[in-house]
């Protein structure tokens, strides 16, 4: 174990700081789910990120990355995130479909789906989830039927982050007759190809954050499809557990608030709660516990580790601390904790409501909890 | 290079530390220790010193194998989840290396089946003193050393079965004085070692726990299938899996001494002991009745999170370290790893 960075790391975080002050946009975008010009804004920054080849830092070269490894991953989120730069719009496609192409997509489809995913040309969102398949996701029953050299898709979906505006979405279907986890398949279909409507879903801060997506007789090329026939349960699980393990959230996000937070409890603390000034301190040690962990993950997985049931601990973790970092922030802002932030000013309300969906999304805290009980601990299912 | 993991010498040492203490530190141990009221089991403390478990730490010119601050971590862990009654811990982690780095060559270093005692301005009592070869003193910034019988022991009683402490009264003209001394970092390795037999403590009531809870039936099934019994303890592990990480990287900067490396040790023994106190007490939930007995081990656990959790620095305390650090050196995602700024 040595926790210094080589004088190439260090290099490589001169390097992308310098690049981040000259580009990071000034004023900050508009929130990218508020408006068709806010995920515009955010589209035309992947484009500017692109220019630079940062992308996606840890893909090949020729899918558009830059050959990089998880640590240099990490300092260039860290860079990201202290230049304040805008939200990845395509997170749905760098974090979670991009790392699943790469395991399980053919050479043909990496040459075609990543290079624009990196420069945001092309937007995705996830579309698993159903009216009826929430938490209990092997009981999806939108189809995917295959009639030639391409696939039929009909269903519906619900709470595809994005999608109101996104361009692509990788769903999870069926092949008609099957049941639970056998007979799934993952394919991805444009979201403005005949026979999909979107109707945008309002999230409770206000924002057109999610949609559902009804599918009729959806034709797609069978190309589309990811993985074999009947393998889309095992390929989600593992999008699940990249999602879950490393790459949804990244410690410097945390560490950032907790770092503005710090801030705040010294411009404020006189009048206030002298106790919360632990809190505080929870915060930044929480914060840095993530980031620790997470390097710990990185230097395994560059050691040749997979990511295991312990992936749940870590979404449990980081869901909780920011719900408890942002409950923080406004126990010290008191009665001025509930008015809209002004423009420029740090956003704790907003954040505060994103962080209570921490707990549900990219599978609820009682499944991770029934994950790590059943696979970690070996506790018995029933 | 940025390396977050064990080498195989590391890994090699804890599973030495695992299996011994698994065979010489379990339930039948435990009663027999209880039950006699014995200081230790002698058998046990000398395969201890044979296995050279007390000389990672100590310097080569001590006879020791030079080993850092993370080799130890790894068998306190242990320690902890065996719930060691000996004293090797403070013993060859906080005390030998202290009196080596003032005098290496001092005769109470050369038998490691001598352990020593240490006085700290943080623990007001001495654990382990009746037994020890030498009990390493404070006066005013400076260390003295005294055998058990030169000075005046008092036993103090704790809830912990194994924990023997001691109020010491004693005077200059009957100890030797060894000269000034790094008390501080005795502190970082007291505090540092208690956080990593703080997450063995937390494993091992974690363990119990699922362990009763395939066995135990009630209602027509294992309690364990259960999601409340689950639930209880998926978050007693996440506890644990976000302490360990803390632990480790704490033991690998100890050495830097800075506002950073001190504040992550105080941020380990935090979390540690928290999860070790959390774990424990869920187990003991989870064991209904049977975990409110003397029959079932896990008071034990409970019982060594709760000593180790004030000692080498009460929370308040470390927290107030933490705090030292977030407000008078930069944060921010950039600052993981970063060293002490002066007038930052
Ligand atoms: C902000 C946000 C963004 C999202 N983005 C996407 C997206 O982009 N794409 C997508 O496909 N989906 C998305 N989702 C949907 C998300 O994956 C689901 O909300 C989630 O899987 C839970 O399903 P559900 O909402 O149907 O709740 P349900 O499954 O109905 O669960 C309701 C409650 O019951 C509990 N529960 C259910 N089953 C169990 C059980 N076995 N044991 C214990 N408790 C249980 C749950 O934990 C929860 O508390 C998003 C959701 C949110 C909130």
């Amino acid at each position: 174990m040595e926790l210094t960075y080589t004088e190439e790391q260090q290099a490589f975080r001169a390097e992308v700081r310098a690049w981040l002050e000259a580009h990071v946009p000034k004023a900050p975008l508009e929130h990218y789910d508020a408006t068709r010009a806010g995920f515009e804004a955010h589209r035309e920054w992947e484009t500017t990120l692109k220019s630079g080849d940062w992308g996606m830092v840890t893909w090949p070269r020729e899918y558009g990355g830059r050959g990089l490894d998880l640590i240099q991953w990490l300092i260039f989120e860290e860079e990201y995130y202290r230049a304040k730069a805008p939200g990845r719009v395509n997170q749905n496609g760098i974090f979670l479909l991009g790392p699943t192409l790469m395991e399980f997509g053919t050479h043909e489809q990496k040459s075609r789906f990543l290079p624009p995913m990196a420069s945001g040309e092309e937007i995705w969102a996830q579309a698993w989830s159903e009216p009826m398949a929430g938490s209990d996701l092997a009981g999806v029953r939108s189809t995917a039927v295959l009639d030639g050299d391409e696939y039929v898709l009909n269903g519906h979906k619900i709470w595809s982050s994005r999608a109101a505006f996104a361009d692509w979405a990788f769903g999870l279907f069926r092949a008609p007759g099957t049941e639970r986890h056998q007979g799934m398949s993952l394919i991805f279909f444009p979201l403005d190809a005949p026979g999909v409507t979107r109707n945008p879903i309002r999230k409770i801060n206000g924002h057109v954050g999610f949609a559902e997506i009804f599918l009729e007789d959806v034709r797609v090329p069978a190309f589309n499809r990811l993985g074999d026939e009947g393998q889309g349960w095992h390929i989600c699980m593992a999008t699940a557990g990249f999602e879950r393990g490393l790459m949804l959230r990244s410690p410097a996000r945390y560490q950032v608030a907790a770092a503005e937070l710090a801030k705040l409890w010294e411009a404020r603390k006189d009048g206030c709660d002298p106790a919360l000034e632990g809190e505080v301190i929870r915060a930044f040690m929480n914060a840095e516990a993530y980031a620790l962990s997470i390097y710990r993950t990185a230097s395994m997985l560059m050691g040749g580790a997979k990511i295991g049931p312990e992936a749940s601990t870590n979404k449990i973790f980081w869901s909780e601390m920011d719900i408890h970092l942002h409950r923080t922030a406004l126990a010290i802002l008191g009665t001025e904790a509930e008015l809209i932030t002004e423009p420029g000013a740090h956003d704790w309300i907003d954040d505060y409501i994103f962080s209570l969906s921490g707990p549900i999304y990219a599978g609820s805290n009682e499944i991770q909890r029934n994950i790590i009980s059943e696979r970690m601990l070996g506790l018995p299912r029933r | 290079m940025m390396d977050f993991t064990l080498n195989e010498e590391q890994l090699m040492f804890a599973e030495t530390a695992r299996q011994l203490f698994a065979d010489m530190s379990g339930p039948d141990q435990w009663l027999e220790q209880m039950e006699s009221g014995a200081a230790r089991i002698e058998a046990r403390w000398n395969a201890i010193a044979e296995n050279g478990l007390g000389l990672l730490l100590l310097p080569e010119a001590s006879g020791g194998m030079g080993l850092g601050e993370l080799d130890f971590a790894l068998i306190a862990e242990q320690a902890g989840y065996a719930a060691l009654p000996d004293p090797l811990v403070e013993s060859a982690g906080v005390a030998a290396p202290l009196l080596a780095a003032i005098d290496p060559e001092h005769p109470l270093l050369a038998d490691p089946s001598v352990s020593i005692a240490i006085q700290h301005p943080q623990n007001p009592l001495v654990a382990d003193a009746d037994v020890a070869g030498g009990i390493i003193l404070h006066r005013d910034g400076e260390a003295w050393l005294a055998a058990p019988d030169q000075v005046t022991l008092t036993p103090r009683e704790s809830i912990d079965p194994f924990r023997r402490l001691f109020a010491v009264a004693w005077d200059t003209a009957s100890a030797t004085r060894l000269g000034q001394a790094d008390w501080d970092l005795a502190l970082d390795r007291g505090a540092l070692f208690s956080a990593a037999q703080g997450l063995g403590l937390a494993q091992r009531a974690v363990d119990m726990a699922v362990d009763y809870a395939k066995d135990r039936q009630q209602f027509g099934k294992p309690i364990g299938t259960y999601q409340a019994v689950k639930h209880h303890l998926a978050t007693a592990q996440v506890a644990i899996e976000f302490a360990r990480p803390v632990v480790q990287a704490a033991a690998a900067e100890l050495a830097h001494g800075d506002v950073q490396s001190r504040a992550r040790v105080s941020h380990a023994k935090l979390v540690a002991l928290e999860a070790a106190d959390n774990a424990a007490r869920i187990s003991i939930q989870v064991h209904g009745a049977m975990g409110y007995s003397w029959e079932v081990d896990v008071h034990l656990f409970l019982k060594r999170a709760l000593a180790l959790t004030n000692s080498w620095g009460t929370p308040y305390f470390h927290r107030q370290r933490v705090a030292q650090r977030i407000f008078t050196q930069p944060t921010g995602p950039d600052q993981t790893f970063a060293r002490e700024i002066e007038h930052a």
